[in-house]
């Protein structure tokens, strides 16, 4: 909020709207785009900050009942130690195709695609394992809120890395077609932001749950 | 449908791509159904909300038989009655305000007004129409399940929304949960949208300072919703948890009809903090985008630019900013630390500083303006005396002290009905007599405008003034029947049936808006391109209604913000956004396309 606060003060002091002027319609100052982004990036941003809105509330949520009695917390499998940094890979094998996307290459970017895809199904499926040793150890989701705020924070994050491998698998419909770099690039990228936006919200997820 | 799987940047036309690049439907489903026209999906989202509206009105009419006639009619039981107060509330506030302003009135007009082509992600938009549309059967349906729809009040608290005995608990209260978590998914679609077409989409010239107040308005509440609704999310989650899989985020250890639950320590409150978080801002949601809409309603008709355009602009944001730090002020009797309740109570009171500076420059817009009583601008001053009446008894509750005696009376319920109820409605209506002839291409019948006006306007005074005595006398929100209470005097009672007879009336009288809305459209007169002579650009669109791609061949281009009315040494009382100077001094009016 603090940012949009900043962003719209730079854009009206100074600003005198009651005065026409043709300098705006007429040159090159002024294309009616706040930034220079394409749009589908902008989207993906302002989506993100309504992601982050939503798990922010959730740790909230996870704080504020964390102060009751009847807390107790359960061990973290060391699984998870190991799925975090089967993620840690998903991002950057996305990172190496975006940059290979860069410079043109198709071949690295579909390898870079393909791991990435493949590592993000990894941790998914590690995530399910963990959930697995957990109710086998007897943490059943309504036994404790500690638990259940466990299965609902890991759930959540699998899902929309679900949602993101959505999104992965039409791009990389499209370059296995053998789609030309320039076209797949910007989907590319918004994959990769996407991903190293999970990963750092796994890590606080993950840490929360580790101090707690 | 045709086909319309490419990348929604693939066919975007924002104002560096002057030319028409929309996808073009080829099928009726494509044009009218699925399609992905802003304009074809404001009005989808239009008879959408205002179809479920219409039966939360008729829900308000029947909870006033009970309430003036308690007893007569035996088919309003206590379960009814409670059900029908919270599905009132509920639709009231999400599925027809906030489905109005945000998906209807920001599809409409947004695009057309920054001079855009269309949304920037178009395909999104459709979708975000439809998933509503789906969140909306999902509610209706809890009406047809066993024990019918929820009766745990328009604020779903656990413990007792989701405890046997309380109506709908067995599935009404599901339905209403997974409606509303599908109403935000197909919210943020729209949300994604409306912010980024207004920051990356508007034509040359237009400045984010030369925009309307309407798009401000509109802009910032999306904002705010985008940022709000996630809270609303998060606490339906947690109670679908709670009840299906018996996990204890917010039930505590509880006996229910004589046996104990296996919940143990969840914490109610916790429901209260995330749901007002939500709750709050949602009032702004619904407020900020009739905010705009009044400011442009009164400076078009008043023949005036609006005064103080930077500080409108700046209290908005302000406001906006203010909303999310205010939520627990509809928790002063949930047992707080009185120093927390300082707090929320000082911030609730600062709020109204930007909203009070709002007030003034809508009057003084009016001072020495070339005022024309039409039906717009009747429903927007309409709109400020409504809004400064319930803006003060807000002074009142939004003292903790203060509120403590009144909360949960009927005080509260004139309050809020006269603040976020009749006063965004009142606009709504402006809204519609304002635009309807845009969307239409015909004007709205102006005697039956000003009867439904009158009528809508003295009624609704005539229900809710009365009610802030009520809720002096104690009498409570939300009972069934206060009959055979001490200290509560026959007189309430008559007051009662006076409040339901002015309900009726009023209720009756939106059925003349309904026939003019749909006789108007087939023998109104013809409105024009301008009928309004307003200086925005959806007045100046080649063809009225505007066809899919809003303007001709080429986008206007701006030079002058949405305010020039009645500029001296100007020919014409008003000039379009996108007139250059050099006609003004020519004296006309003319554009340079």
């Amino acid at each position: 909020m603090g940012v949009v606060v900043w962003w719209l003060m730079t854009q009206s002091v100074n600003t005198r709207p009651w005065e026409a002027s043709a300098n705006y319609a007429s040159s090159e100052d002024f294309s009616g785009r706040s930034f220079t982004q394409p749009n589908a990036k902008l989207g993906l941003y302002v989506f993100l900050a309504v992601v982050t809105s939503l798990f922010a509330l959730f740790i909230s949520a996870y704080t504020m009942r964390m102060e009751l009695g009847d807390w107790r917390p359960l061990p973290d499998p060391d699984l998870l130690w190991l799925n975090t940094g089967v993620l840690v890979l998903s991002s950057i094998a996305l990172q190496w195709a975006l940059i290979a996307a860069k410079r043109e290459q198709v071949d690295s970017m579909r390898n870079g695609l393909l791991a990435g895809g493949f590592f993000a199904f990894v941790f998914i499926g590690g995530q399910l394992l963990a959930w697995q040793q957990l109710v086998d150890a007897g943490y059943y989701v309504h036994s404790n809120p500690a638990n259940a705020f466990f299965y609902l924070i890991t759930g959540l994050h699998a899902l929309h890395l679900l949602g993101g491998v959505v999104a992965w698998g039409m791009t990389t419909i499209k370059v296995l077609g053998g789609a030309e770099v320039a076209r797949v690039r910007l989907s590319v990228e918004l994959c990769a932001v996407y991903w190293h936006f999970l990963l750092v919200l796994w890590i606080i997820l993950f840490g929360l749950m580790l101090s707690t | 449908m045709s086909t319309i799987a490419h990348d929604a940047d693939d066919f975007v036309a924002s104002a560096e791509v002057p030319e028409m690049e929309l996808y073009h439907p080829k099928t009726w489903l494509g044009t009218y159904v699925f399609s992905q026209d802003a304009k074809v999906i404001a009005v989808q989202y239009f008879c959408t909300a205002m179809g479920i509206g219409f039966l939360a009105l008729i829900m308000s009419m029947l909870m006033r038989l009970q309430l003036g006639f308690p007893g007569t009619f035996s088919f309003i039981n206590p379960s009814v009655y409670i059900q029908l107060v919270t599905m009132h509330g509920m639709i009231m506030v999400i599925y027809l305000l906030t489905a109005l302003f945000l998906g209807a009135f920001g599809n409409y007009l947004i695009p057309l007004m920054v001079g855009a082509r269309d949304m920037v992600f178009p395909y999104v938009n459709m979708l975000s129409f439809w998933i509503y549309f789906v969140a909306v059967l999902v509610l209706v349906a809890s009406f047809f399940v066993p024990g019918g729809p929820t009766g745990a009040g328009w604020t779903l608290y656990p413990p007792q929304a989701i405890l046997q005995g309380t109506p709908g608990a067995e599935w009404g209260i599901l339905l209403m949960l997974v409606s509303l978590a599908i109403f935000i998914v197909g919210f943020t679609m729209g949300g994604l949208n409306y912010v980024v077409t207004v920051l990356q989409a508007r034509t040359r010239g237009m400045t984010l300072m030369r925009m309307p107040l309407t798009v401000w308005g509109i802009f910032m509440a999306t904002v705010l919703a985008l940022l709000a609704f996630p809270a609303l999310l998060v606490s339906a989650i947690m109670m679908i948890l709670d009840m299906t899989l018996g996990t204890s985020f917010f039930m505590p250890a509880i006996v229910s009809m004589g046996q104990p639950l296996d919940h143990t320590g969840g914490n109610p409150i916790l429901f209260q903090h995330l749901f007002w978080f939500f709750g709050h801002p949602e009032v702004y949601i619904v407020a900020l985008p009739a905010f705009g809409i009044v400011s442009d309603l009164l400076s078009v008709h008043a023949r005036k630019a609006i005064f103080g355009y930077r500080m409108m602009v700046w209290a908005i944001v302000v406001i906006a900013a203010l909303s999310f730090v205010v939520w627990a002020h509809h928790m002063y009797v949930s047992g707080m630390n009185p120093y927390f309740g300082f707090f929320f109570a000082t911030t609730t009171l600062i709020i109204a500083v930007p909203t009070a500076i709002k007030v003034y420059n809508w009057v003084l817009t009016l001072w020495r303006g070339n005022i024309r009583l039409t039906v717009p601008m009747l429903f927007a001053i309409g709109f400020i005396f409504t809004f400064v009446n319930g803006g003060l008894t807000g002074l009142f509750l939004g003292n903790a002290t203060i509120d403590l005696p009144l909360s949960d009376t009927m005080f509260v319920v004139a309050h809020f009905h006269m603040v976020m109820a009749v006063s965004p409605v009142l606009v709504v209506f402006g809204a519609i007599y304002h635009w309807y002839p845009k969307v239409t291409g015909r004007m709205l019948d102006d005697t039956l405008g000003k009867f439904h006006f009158w009528v809508t306007f003295l009624g609704t005074y005539a229900i809710y003034y009365p009610m802030h005595y009520l809720g002096f006398l104690g009498v409570p929100r939300r009972y069934y029947s206060i009959e055979g209470t001490d200290f509560i005097p026959e007189s309430a009672m008559s007051l009662n049936a006076g409040i339901s007879i002015a309900a009726f009336i009023v209720g009756a009288v939106q059925l003349v808006f309904i026939y003019n809305l749909i006789v108007s459209y087939y023998r109104g007169r013809e409105a024009g391109s301008n009928p309004w002579e307003a200086t925005t650009l959806e007045w100046q669109t080649a063809d009225t209604p505007p066809k899919h791609g809003n303007f001709g061949k080429e986008l206007p281009l701006v030079y002058r913000w949405a305010y020039d009315y009645s500029v001296p040494g100007a020919e014409h009382d008003f000039i379009p956004q996108n007139v250059p100077p050099s006609s003004v001094e020519k004296g006309t009016n003319e554009t340079n396309q």
